[in-house]
């Protein structure tokens, strides 16, 4: 009797566990989700540790005697063509690099999210217009634009970078979050709120926005790493980032000479380890939260 | 079935029309016109207004891209800028070599796709179908240019198994075993890496969909009418299983000659996707709007396809 009171008290902690909660519960059982998240985690805190230590003027400084230095204990990976300490080059590199594709995610979510919820929640006339606009944008050969959009821009700045990109990859967004909301937006407690006189915006944004909210982040977390991918790479070619700001797809970017490929592993093998290490950590995250978010597929 | 493929194809010529209207205006943004290059200090300003006016280019925007979609439509895409030469050649030549290369991808894509996808599907939590799982979350994430240089890198200069660039030896004679041999050699690299990239959503899609089936009431019912079991798998489930891979497959068609601007640039493949950044490089600007506009078509033309194939396939969208 006793023991089925307690139990009563304690009510609260029968119900399932809800929200963050969910992802927290989620990682302690996946070990390996727990060792991305360190690997996530320790390199940013080394980057951006390392950033503010590290005086980009000096790094940046050509010193042609020194090029193409072994890793020594001076240059601990050794230096590029111009004499340059590629491990510096590493960490603002990678800095660069995650701020960027941090940058492009939040934008083009925003975006994304936005419009797709009003093209689900409306649906109709707006839903056509906007939806038109996407698949437009979808049906291009969107790399071939984005590089040459690159090419012709006078005063081409990081910020014209994040603008082009973001121009463009916010449409598989959109599309998926419209979906998304036309199979809520028929649920009861829409129309209870509608019945009620709640406003268009405030359903559309504080009431069905919150229950996409866990596709939103398992969304955004692969989308951060994909949007990592495209620019490193588009910066490998030569197109991406201004060429007086270092990313890891610069460094990569040197190996397109045989030379450098075959005999100077140092300038590129670290900068590609890394990207990939990054990427598999962070796909890996955002596929445990995406478990989370699905309760057929939940470990814990 | 043909009115639903007819109602697709006219869905398609609007998509064309804002398409070439985009990179009509892409173009006139690009600075240059088929004249940059033949005008030296000493040509005479008179002479050039005099071709331009010849050639149209002061002519009012829609005129000239009415004029612009003529040409473009016979294949006429002017001269190419660098090369003096009609840019319909110029493309010509690299598409032969994109086209061998993605042939040769999509060969060995399905090859590693199909088998890795059905069995890890059927034999799903075995120590196999971990492996598979693994590989295929690698796949997904690396990026192409990271995969490709390893490649390149690994067996290109340390092992020195394959050649590392271009497309053939120069002196060896059209026609014979070594040149054919040659050729292949070339080609393997850069075709096994873009396939290890590709196999990752094919083996994704079949290895998911298996697992649905199985426990479908149709496959119950195969079993029990006492189909064996590795029939069930080869004719029931894999016929239902392949229809997402069959919705890719137009695009993978039409994709045989968009080829890959990373993996052509790394390996050195003289091929669309280099041309592509070549052409950036040298701004040779009438090139890359041709070739932006070929593979926008060529993108629509690939989802055409596909909801035809799908059409064919699954009998059940046709009825829409």
């Amino acid at each position: 009797m006793k023991k089925t009171k307690k139990k009563f008290d304690n009510g609260s902690e029968s119900l399932p566990p809800m929200g963050f909660n969910v992802i927290v519960r989620e990682f302690s059982k996946d070990k390996i989700a727990m060792i991305s998240l360190a690997i996530i985690l320790i390199t940013l805190i080394g980057v951006f540790a390392g950033s503010i230590i590290i005086d980009q003027g000096a790094l940046m400084k050509v010193d042609i005697f020194n090029s193409y230095a072994s890793p020594s204990s001076e240059h601990w990976l050794g230096t590029d063509i111009s004499g340059r300490d590629i491990f510096g080059q590493l960490i603002i590199g990678a800095k660069n690099s995650l701020l960027i594709g941090f940058s492009i995610t939040i934008i083009t979510s925003i975006i994304g999210v936005t419009i797709g919820i009003i093209s689900g929640f409306y649906g109709g006339v707006i839903d056509n217009i906007l939806m038109r606009i996407v698949d437009f944008v979808m049906i291009l050969p969107m790399q071939m634009i984005i590089i040459v959009f690159v090419t012709i821009i006078p005063k081409y700045t990081i910020f014209s970078f994040i603008l082009i990109m973001s121009a463009f990859y916010w449409v598989g967004k959109a599309r998926l979050f419209r979906s998304k909301t036309l199979s809520e937006g028929r649920r009861d407690y829409v129309s209870a709120s509608k019945t009620l006189g709640t406003g268009d915006l405030k359903i559309m944004f504080r009431e069905v926005m919150p229950n996409l909210s866990s596709l939103i982040i398992t969304n955004l977390t692969i989308n951060f790493a994909a949007n990592i991918g495209i620019e490193t790479g588009l910066s490998f070619l030569g197109f991406g980032l201004p060429s007086d700001t270092p990313s890891l797809g610069t460094l990569i970017g040197y190996a397109k000479t045989s030379d450098v490929l075959a005999d100077k592993v140092w300038v590129w093998l670290p900068a590609s380890l890394l990207i990939l290490v990054l990427m598999l950590s962070i796909n890996y995250i955002g596929q445990a939260i995406g478990r989370s978010a699905d309760a057929k597929q939940r470990l814990g | 079935m043909w009115k639903t493929i007819l109602r697709r194809i006219l869905l398609m010529i609007p998509q064309v029309i804002i398409l070439s209207v985009f990179i009509f205006a892409l173009a006139k943004a690009m600075p240059g016109d088929p004249f940059t290059g033949l005008i030296t200090p000493n040509t005479d300003p008179n002479r050039i207004e005099e071709l331009r006016e010849q050639s149209g280019l002061n002519d009012p925007w829609p005129e000239q891209y009415v004029n612009w979609v003529k040409k473009a439509a016979t294949g006429d895409f002017g001269q190419s800028y660098v090369k003096k030469m009609p840019v319909a050649t110029v493309i010509a030549d690299k598409a032969i070599n994109t086209v061998w290369l993605s042939l040769l991808t999509f060969v060995l894509t399905y090859a590693i796709a199909l088998p890795l996808g059905l069995l890890a599907g059927r034999y799903q939590n075995s120590i196999f179908d971990r492996i598979v799982v693994i590989y295929n979350y690698v796949s997904f994430a690396i990026p192409p240019f990271v995969l490709s240089l390893v490649m390149l890198w690994f067996f290109g200069y340390k092992l020195g198994w394959f050649p590392t660039s271009g497309s053939g030896t120069v002196g060896l004679v059209q026609g014979t075993f070594s040149y054919a041999w040659d050729k292949v050699m070339h080609l393997i690299l850069p075709a096994v890496t873009q396939a290890l990239l590709a196999t990752a959503v094919t083996i994704q899609y079949l290895r998911t969909e298996v697992i649905d089936a199985k426990t479908q009431d149709y496959v119950r019912t195969a079993r029990s009418k006492g189909v064996p079991e590795g029939k069930v798998y080869t004719r029931h489930i894999f016929r239902n299983a392949s229809l997402p891979v069959a919705s890719t497959l137009g695009y993978e068609i039409t994709g045989l000659i968009g080829g890959s601007i990373f993996i052509e640039t790394i390996f050195g493949y003289p091929g669309m996707g280099k041309l592509f950044i070549d052409s950036l490089v040298g701004r040779d600007y009438s090139v890359i709007t041709a070739l932006v506009l070929i593979l926008g078509i060529d993108t629509l033309v690939g989802t055409l396809l596909s909801d035809i194939i799908l059409s064919i396939v699954d009998p059940r969208i046709r009825i829409q």
